[in-house]
């Protein structure tokens, strides 16, 4: 898989800045530098995030351990620890501030008026408040958001399953991010034939009974990118398996576990695309004039073992289109 | 570690001693052990941001964000009085509420305030930086608080309520209507942890509804660390140790982490939380023997 190839395709701009970086980083020997990157909770896509943002920073000049101090911690699923952090990192005075998460972009934001802080993984970053306006974003943040391209996802579930009527969303009610995506979801639905029913999942064990009470009432699932059902998304595929009721995920490494399809991003991507933003505040750049982007990806991933165990056929189209066909 | 660390250390250890004088009040004082906190921590955050969200007076949402820890103080009271339901477990049952109660309250699993008035708001333009600001607001708040605490630990009915802690049969028996002190205690320590969630959310820009996680355990580490540091029988002091514990378990925190040489991670942090508390509990039991140890050299 080309990287590179994708950030030029979705993110033109970003991509010409980083060239120019790159031009300048290997001209000239860059200037120490300090990131420092904190995130709610351990989580295989959050961690691929925080790869991504060091790959690229690696990959444009930055060495750990030489001319960059790559400074990382997580709040292991508490805010307050949260809190603590960004107030520690303030101290340590980085280049750059790094929160992955809603609530660790929060605890930072309020930490410093003055620091850079570039966030990602953050759905709605106005809903939360980070920011009033993503073109200008003014003060000292910007970011990325990882808004899932919804639209996307219901035309191929259609594409799928041209009759299907309703869909079942299991996620995480007390989670910001998988909040905003099955609103928005909700809402747009209407427009594609569609209904969503919910079904709420506080804890990853109660994945498995949200998931079965969906069976009888939906033609398909879709698993948004909720923390708390991704990590427990063996539970999901299994009721999908074992009733014939397909299913579908926001995000590519969920395919790869075994859901039939997705159009996107993963979060490796994500941590690059936000790595990418890091480097222009580092090159001098300040966040106030960095619009805030959506993260990019058309990636049509495509898992055809797993669209046989849940009783559908992959249309041939789909197989033509698909960019990686999981094998 | 960097003044910016100390007084990020210093402000949450203020936020949390809010939560360990309430923890000290049911644990200790009533002899009730009390896991509502996990709830009332958040649903204090929640009902101050939604308020103050809705445009009404920060100052006011703080005061009814109290009123609902304190009725979710007295429903755990209830549960335990009325249906003689295990302490633990009753205050567990109300927690679990809370989870659902404080969503429903929200609306959504986080609020912000990053651009709303809060209490503190009017304080910012005097010329110190928001670091410092938050610190001594809160440093103000919690003598207010302790010395408040102190004087109701002190009076007739603060009394009252010890004795049915030490010994309910013995207080009942002194004309002491347990049950009402029961009440009033747990609506007391549970308005002081709703205190500590609503003034969380305002420094901090937000409220998650996720933000309960494990506020008993750093609320019950504050209290063993300051009793193990501060042996007193004197109230005041014993109340101050509360706050003094909750700070330094925070520095402690930030200290481990900040220390390369330990060799920590990240992933390691819930770990060094367990051993700080364990530290806490078992230092008490060391200290004896060392001043044995000294007592033995002097004679």
């Amino acid at each position: 898989m080309s990287f590179i190839s994708k950030a030029h395709r979705g993110l033109p701009a970003i991509g010409a800045v980083a060239a120019v970086c790159l031009t300048a980083g290997w001209a000239v020997a860059q200037e120490d530098a300090t990131v420092a990157v904190s995130a709610i909770v351990e989580h295989p896509a959050l961690d691929a995030a925080r790869d991504g943002i060091l790959d690229v920073l690696t990959e444009n000049g930055y060495v750990e351990g030489e001319n960059l101090e790559f400074i990382y911690q997580t709040a292991q699923g508490n805010p307050a620890t949260a809190a603590q952090i960004a107030r520690q990192f303030v101290g340590q005075n980085p280049s750059v501030l790094v929160p992955i998460s809603t609530p660790s972009a929060q605890a930072m934001a309020s930490a410093t008026q003055e620091h850079p802080i570039v966030f990602t993984a953050v759905t709605d970053p106005i809903g939360a408040q980070l920011i009033v306006n993503a073109d200008e974003p003014g003060g000292n943040i910007t970011g990325l958001s990882d808004m899932s391209p919804l639209a996307d996802h219901l035309d191929l579930i259609k594409e799928f399953l041209p009759d299907a009527s309703a869909i079942g969303v299991p996620y995480n009610p007390g989670e910001a991010n998988a909040v905003t995506l099955v609103t928005t979801l909700t809402e747009m639905a209407p427009e594609w034939g569609l209904t969503i029913v919910e079904a709420a999942a506080p804890r990853s064990a109660d994945v498995l009974g949200a998931a079965q009470s969906l069976v009888g009432q939906v033609d398909a699932i879709y698993v948004p990118t909720d923390n708390t059902i991704v990590s427990a998304l063996e539970a999901v595929l299994s009721v999908g398996q074992d009733s014939g009721v397909p299913v579908f995920s926001g995000d590519t490494d969920s395919v790869e576990r075994g859901a039939v399809a997705t159009v996107g991003f993963d979060y490796y991507q994500i941590g690059r695309q936000t790595g990418e933003i890091v480097l222009q505040v580092l090159g001098g750049e300040h966040p106030s004039t960095i619009p805030v982007t959506i993260a990019s990806g058309s990636d049509l991933f495509v898992n055809p073992a797993a669209a046989e165990a849940m009783g559908i056929e992959v249309p041939q189209a789909v197989l033509d289109r698909a960019t990686v066909i999981v094998e | 570690m960097s003044t910016f660390a100390l007084l990020g250390a210093i402000e949450i250890g203020l936020v949390f001693s809010l939560v360990a004088l309430g923890v000290f009040l049911s644990f200790r004082v009533l002899n009730f052990p009390d896991l509502t906190v996990d709830g009332s921590f958040p649903l204090g955050a929640a009902v101050a941001a939604t308020l103050i969200v809705s445009g009404v007076n920060p100052w006011l949402a703080t005061l009814i964000a109290m009123a609902a820890g304190a009725a979710a103080g007295l429903v755990t009271a209830f549960l335990n009085v009325r249906f003689n339901i295990l302490h633990l477990l009753a205050s567990i049952l109300t927690m679990i509420a809370l989870y659902s109660i404080n969503l429903r309250i929200m609306g959504r699993p986080n609020v912000a305030l990053l651009q709303q008035e809060t209490v503190l708001t009017p304080f910012y333009g005097l010329g110190l930086a928001q670091a410092e600001v938050k610190p001594i607001f809160l440093g103000v708040l919690l003598i207010l608080v302790v010395l408040i605490l102190w004087r109701f630990l002190v009076s007739d009915f603060g009394l009252a309520m010890r004795a049915t802690g030490a010994n309910p049969r013995m207080a009942r028996a002194q004309g002491i209507a347990t049950s009402g002190q029961i009440y009033s205690g747990m609506a007391l320590s549970n308005a002081l942890v709703a205190l500590a969630g609503a003034m969380f959310a305002q420094t901090n820009g937000f409220a998650d509804v996720t933000s309960g996680v494990g506020t008993i355990v750093v609320g019950l580490a504050a209290v063993i660390l300051g009793e193990t540091l501060f042996r007193s029988r004197a109230m005041l002091i014993v109340l101050a140790a509360c706050v003094i514990g909750s700070i330094l378990y925070r520095v402690a925190l930030a200290l481990a982490l900040n220390t390369p040489a330990l060799g920590l991670q990240a992933s390691d942090l819930q770990l060094v939380t367990a051993i700080l508390v364990i530290l806490a509990l078992v230092l008490p039991g060391v200290r004896n023997p060392i001043k044995a140890l000294i007592r033995g050299g002097k004679q």
